[in-house]
Parts: C-alpha cells; sequence; structure tokens
C-alpha cells in the first residue's frame, strides 16, 4: 500500500523531461545531391508541455521528429534531452508513428510487452502491460492478432506500447491522421486525459490546425522546406477545449493564414 | 414496394419446395452412399465371379473385402442419423469412395479376369495387397531407410540454408562473401553433383546426405535471405525506439517477419530434395524406396513396383502435410494461408 502510494506520487507530478533543440540543421543526400530538410532549428520545450508542431506536408516536421527520437543524427545542432545529448532512440522518448506498425506475428498483449521485453524487464513487470492496456480500453482484446483490430484500435494498442515504458517524451506522428473523423475526435480527448494524468511532455507533428489548438497548449508552426520555426503561439486555454471557442478560432485564422492559406478560409 | 414483391416471391416458393416428392430427398441424401456400395458390391463380385488369368493368391480375400466396405457403406449412408460425425465425414466422401470402387472394378476386369492390359506389365490390384503381405519386411526396411536419409539430409539443409539467408540478409558482409557463391552454385540442379560426390565422400550416405542437404538448402536460403530483406524499416524502429538492441532486432523482429518466406523455402526444398532422394537411391544407396524400385525394375517384380510408388507417394505427401501443419500451427497470425 505504502509502495504504490508512493510510487502514484513519485509518478504524477511533472514526470516529463525537458528538451532543447539547438540549431539544429538536417539534410538527405539523394543521388549525391544534397536536399535540405531542416534549417537553423531551435526549440525549447519545458517539462510536461503538449506542442504542436504544424507546417505544409512535407516540410520535415517528420524528420524532426525522428532527430529528437535518436533515430537519425542531425548534419548541424545539438539535441538535449534534460541536459543530456541525444545520441542514440531510448524508451524515454518514445514514437507513436502515423501507421500503428503493430507486429503481426504478435498478440495485442505481446505487442504492448515489446518495450518490456527488449530491455529485458518484461518478466518482473508484466502487470506494466496490463495497465496499459487497460488505460486504452482495450483489455479485453489482449489475444487479438492486429489483423483482427479497426484502425482506431490498432492506433490505441500502438499508444499502449508506447505508454507501458512511462516516457518522460511522448512523441506522436500524425497517429491520428488515418482514423475516420468520429474516432478521431474521441483520440483527441482522450490523448488529452493521459497527458494531464501522466504528465509526460507531448510533442504531437500535425497538419491539421484545429487538431493543433485543441490539443496543444503550444503550437510551432513551421514554412516549407526546409523547414523554419516560423510562430511559436501560446494557447492559454483551460481542458476541455470545444471547437468553437471563438478564441481559438482567431488563432486558427491566423495560423492559416502564416501557411499562406487565408485565401482558402 | 419491392420489399412486397421480394415476400411475394417467397410465399409462391415455399409450397413448390414442400411438393419435392420424397424420392428426390432421399436420393440426394443418400443415393452417393448406396451407390458406392453397389461399385464395391461389383468390384467383390468382378474378383468372385470369373477365374483369374493369372496365379494370384489374394483374389478370393480382395473380393471379401470389397463386400466388407460396401457393406460398411451402406450401413453408414442408412444409419447416418446415428453415427454423428463418422456418418458425415462418410457422405462428404461418398462420390470418392463411388469414383474408387468402380476405378478398381474396372482395373480387376481389365486385368486379372480378361488381361485386356499386357500382363507382367499391369498387375491387378491383388497382386499389389500381395506385395504388401508377403514383401513387407524388405518394403519396411526401405520406408525406414528412406525416412532417415531424408529427414538428415532436409534438417541439415534447410538449418544450414536458414543461417545462411538470414546472415545475408542481415550483414552486408556476409552477403558480399556468400551472395556470388550461391549464385553460381545455386541453379546447379543437385542431381549434377551425383558422380563427384559418390567419388569424393567416403560412404554413399554421407553423399547422398550432402546432396539432399544442397537441394534443400538453396532454396531456403534464398526465400530466407528475401524475407529478412523485405522487412519494412518501419518495425526495427519501433523496436529502436523502445530499446532494442541488435540481438533483439534480428531474432524477435528480422526472423518472425520473415517466417512466412522461409517456410516456402522449406516447402520448395521438400520438393526438390525428393527428387534427389530418389535418384541417390536409384545410383549409390543399397537402401530405401528408390532402391527397391530399381531392384523390383531388375526382377520384372512389376506389382512391388507400383507397390513402392504408393507408399512412396503417401510419404512425400505426408511430409508435406506435417510441414503445412508445423506452418500453420507456427502462423497462426497469418490470414488467409492456404489449406494443403
Amino acid at each position: 500500500m505504502v509502495a504504490t502510494a508512493l510510487a502514484e506520487a513519485v509518478t504524477h507530478p511533472a514526470t516529463g523531461a525537458a528538451l532543447d533543440i539547438e540549431q539544429v540543421s538536417h539534410a538527405f543526400d539523394i543521388d549525391g545531391t544534397e536536399l535540405p530538410v531542416l534549417s537553423d532549428v531551435s526549440i525549447s520545450v519545458e517539462p510536461g508541455e503538449f506542442v504542436a508542431l504544424l507546417g505544409p506536408s512535407g516540410c520535415g516536421k517528420s524528420t524532426l521528429l525522428r532527430l529528437i527520437a535518436g533515430l537519425d543524427k542531425p548534419k548541424a545542432g545539438r539535441l538535449r534531452e534534460d541536459e543530456e545529448r541525444i545520441r542514440n532512440p531510448h524508451p524515454s522518448r518514445v514514437v507513436v508513428f502515423q501507421d500503428p506498425t503493430l507486429f503481426p506475428w504478435r498478440s495485442v498483449w505481446d505487442n504492448v510487452a515489446l518495450g518490456l521485453e527488449a530491455q529485458g524487464i518484461l518478466r518482473s513487470q508484466r502487470q506494466r502491460v496490463d495497465d496499459a492496456l487497460d488505460l486504452v480500453g482495450l483489455s479485453p482484446f489482449r489475444d487479438a492478432y492486429p489483423h483482427q483490430l479497426s484502425g482506431g484500435m490498432a492506433q490505441r494498442v500502438a499508444l499502449a506500447r508506447a505508454l507501458v515504458n512511462d516516457p518522460k517524451i511522448l512523441i506522436l506522428d500524425e497517429p491520428l491522421g488515418k482514423l475516420d473523423s468520429l474516432t478521431r475526435i474521441t483520440m483527441q480527448a482522450e490523448l488529452v486525459a493521459l497527458w494531464q494524468r501522466k504528465g509526460f511532455t507531448t510533442l504531437l507533428v500535425t497538419h491539421d490546425a484545429e487538431e493543433a489548438l485543441v490539443l496543444a497548449n503550444r503550437v510551432i508552426v513551421f514554412s516549407d522546406r526546409p523547414a523554419r520555426v516560423k510562430a511559436d503561439i501560446r494557447v492559454d486555454r483551460p481542458y476541455p477545449r470545444h471547437r468553437g471557442d471563438p478564441y481559438l478560432a482567431e488563432l486558427r485564422r491566423q495560423i492559416l493564414g502564416l501557411l499562406g492559406l487565408d485565401a482558402t478560409w | 414496394m419491392s420489399t412486397y414483391s421480394l415476400s411475394d416471391g417467397l410465399a409462391s416458393g415455399a409450397p413448390r419446395t414442400s411438393r419435392v416428392p420424397l424420392l428426390a430427398n432421399w436420393i440426394r441424401e443418400s443415393g452417393a452412399g448406396v451407390l458406392a456400395s453397389v461399385a464395391w458390391i461389383a468390384l467383390g463380385l468382378s474378383c468372385l465371379w470369373w477365374q483369374d488369368v493369372g496365379d494370384w493368391s489374394r483374389t478370393h480375400s480382395l473380393g471379401i473385402a470389397a463386400f466388407i466396405i460396401a457393406a460398411l457403406a451402406l450401413f453408414g449412408t442408412v444409419g447416418a442419423d446415428y453415427l454423428g460425425a463418422a456418418g458425415q465425414a462418410l457422405h462428404k466422401r461418398a462420390p470418392w469412395l463411388v469414383a474408387l470402387g468402380v476405378f478398381l472394378t474396372v482395373w480387376e476386369v481389365a486385368t486379372a479376369k480378361f488381361a485386356w492390359l499386357p500382363l507382367p506389365f499391369f498387375p491387378p490390384p491383388q497382386a499389389i495387397i500381395e506385395v504388401y503381405t508377403d514383401d513387407l519386411p524388405k518394403l519396411l526396411d526401405s520406408v525406414l531407410a528412406s525416412i532417415k536419409l531424408q529427414l538428415g539430409g532436409y534438417l541439415i539443409g534447410a538449418t544450414i540454408g536458414f543461417l545462411t539467408g538470414v546472415s545475408i540478409g542481415w550483414s552486408r558482409a556476409v552477403g558480399y562473401w556468400v551472395h556470388p557463391v550461391l549464385r553460381f552454385i545455386g541453379p546447379l540442379p543437385a542431381t549434377a553433383w551425383l558422380p563427384i560426390a559418390f567419388f569424393t565422400f567416403p560412404s554413399s550416405w554421407s553423399a547422398s546426405t550432402f546432396l539432399i542437404a544442397l537441394a534443400t538448402g538453396f532454396p531456403v536460403t534464398v526465400l530466407t535471405w528475401s524475407g529478412v530483406a523485405s522487412v519494412s524499416n518501419a518495425y526495427y524502429d519501433v523496436a529502436r525506439t523502445l530499446g532494442a538492441k541488435p540481438s533483439f532486432l534480428v531474432l524477435k523482429v528480422a526472423i518472425p517477419a520473415a517466417l512466412p518466406h522461409v517456410f516456402v523455402g522449406l516447402f520448395m526444398g521438400l520438393g526438390s530434395s525428393f527428387a534427389v532422394l530418389v535418384v541417390a537411391e536409384m545410383i549409390g544407396v543399397k537402401a530405401g524406396l528408390g532402391w527397391y524400385l530399381q531392384w523390383a525394375q531388375g526382377w520384372a517384380a512389376y506389382a512391388n513396383m507400383y507397390a513402392a510408388l504408393i507408399v512412396m507417394s503417401l510419404l512425400c505427401s505426408g511430409a508435406i502435410t506435417l510441414l503445412f501443419a508445423i506452418r500453420d500451427r507456427l502462423l497462426v497470425w497469418q490470414k488467409g494461408t492456404v489449406k494443403w
């Protein structure tokens, strides 16, 4: 009892990590020619913030996420998690991709257990897998295989697979992009609830201005490729937010203007 | 509107189905089973009615057995309602039972009774049964020898092929050295090595094992390699962000993802290793079903050849069934797999 109460007390208040992106530039080599994708990007994220990265499609947002995850190394600049240089992937920074990319040969439970198994701590911490499945409401499907799940359920499993590691930074790469609009609205609310409960730092890549404004307390707008930070907007509104909120509508108008879409608005 | 016309159609259709004569219903339910019984009675009669043109000792037994099968088919059909699953199984297979009975009857009449087919080359069914009863020990020895040789060579070839395939798919350095060798040696039919293998290996058994392993290893290697190479990078990205080490990426990501390909390779390897097994037994090894076939031909014992062929076909089919059963067990997560 005391132990669990203590664990609660430790995990609840802002478990998120700070993230510093310092003058990061990156480029791809395509047949010998260099294609710049990120140009001198500097962002400083506070522990526990929910930051949305918004920009035209193909501008290099997802590349930035791969750098933050440690999957790729930047050509120039530095990334730091809590003052520590990011050089490799680490389970404290987990990515949820646009495709759930569940392993089709593993059951739902085994998919969620992936991180703990890879770190060699599954045997002693099986309860965490059950808890993560409970968290996303998929405990009844623990023995199902991915091909038996709907798109929304699969993305929930992917979310549970990330959350089971108790990440300090949760990286979301358009995780709701391929879902139908109803599932999407439900999962947006679930995301906010999870973030408020767990307190991890959240980075969300999206190209949907409304989604960014409903979820995040900070929206960073990127330019076309090579991506530069165009605007850094605070969204000081309490949760749950309403899509019809005139304050958010005004922000949305400004953001679309920054993306060059004010004519169509 | 449309719903009304639909229900009208249903209403007018209902009395029509109930007016179907009972006889037609009975024929649809039990016709095939009764026909099967008739076909097997015909076989029994054809065995016992005419004199054999040759000297076969099992004609009488075959006739009796045919009558017993006919009786079982008849009772099984009439009493299908009381037999549960067995009755259902019989009902499903009844058409095949008819075909088999007719085929055996024609065979019996065309060979043993009137010799329409030239005799030593086309032995009657009772001659083949005679082989199974009188030459059983030798046949069993051959079966065991074949299984031993095949199993050893296949397991060695499949293991080496699998490990090689994973290594090529995973490591660029291994690929650099092994790929050219594979391209040079792999497409060569393993049987082309026969003369060299029987000279260079200490025993014909080890030579044959090597050849069977070679025939198995090539397809297994290529398909395992292609399976590992085609694993989506997204899986590796996911595993890496969750803290996976390289060994985890190989054992828990690359290999399970490649397994469907591996089984295609194992299946192809099994097919080509059967061919090598039979040729090796015919040429070098003094045991096994291939050798039995060769020996039977030397003595013009045609019934023995047919008997050995039937056993060989059952063994090969059984091996493939076993492989597919293992695959279905390991790959339950796949949807839409072919049922063998």
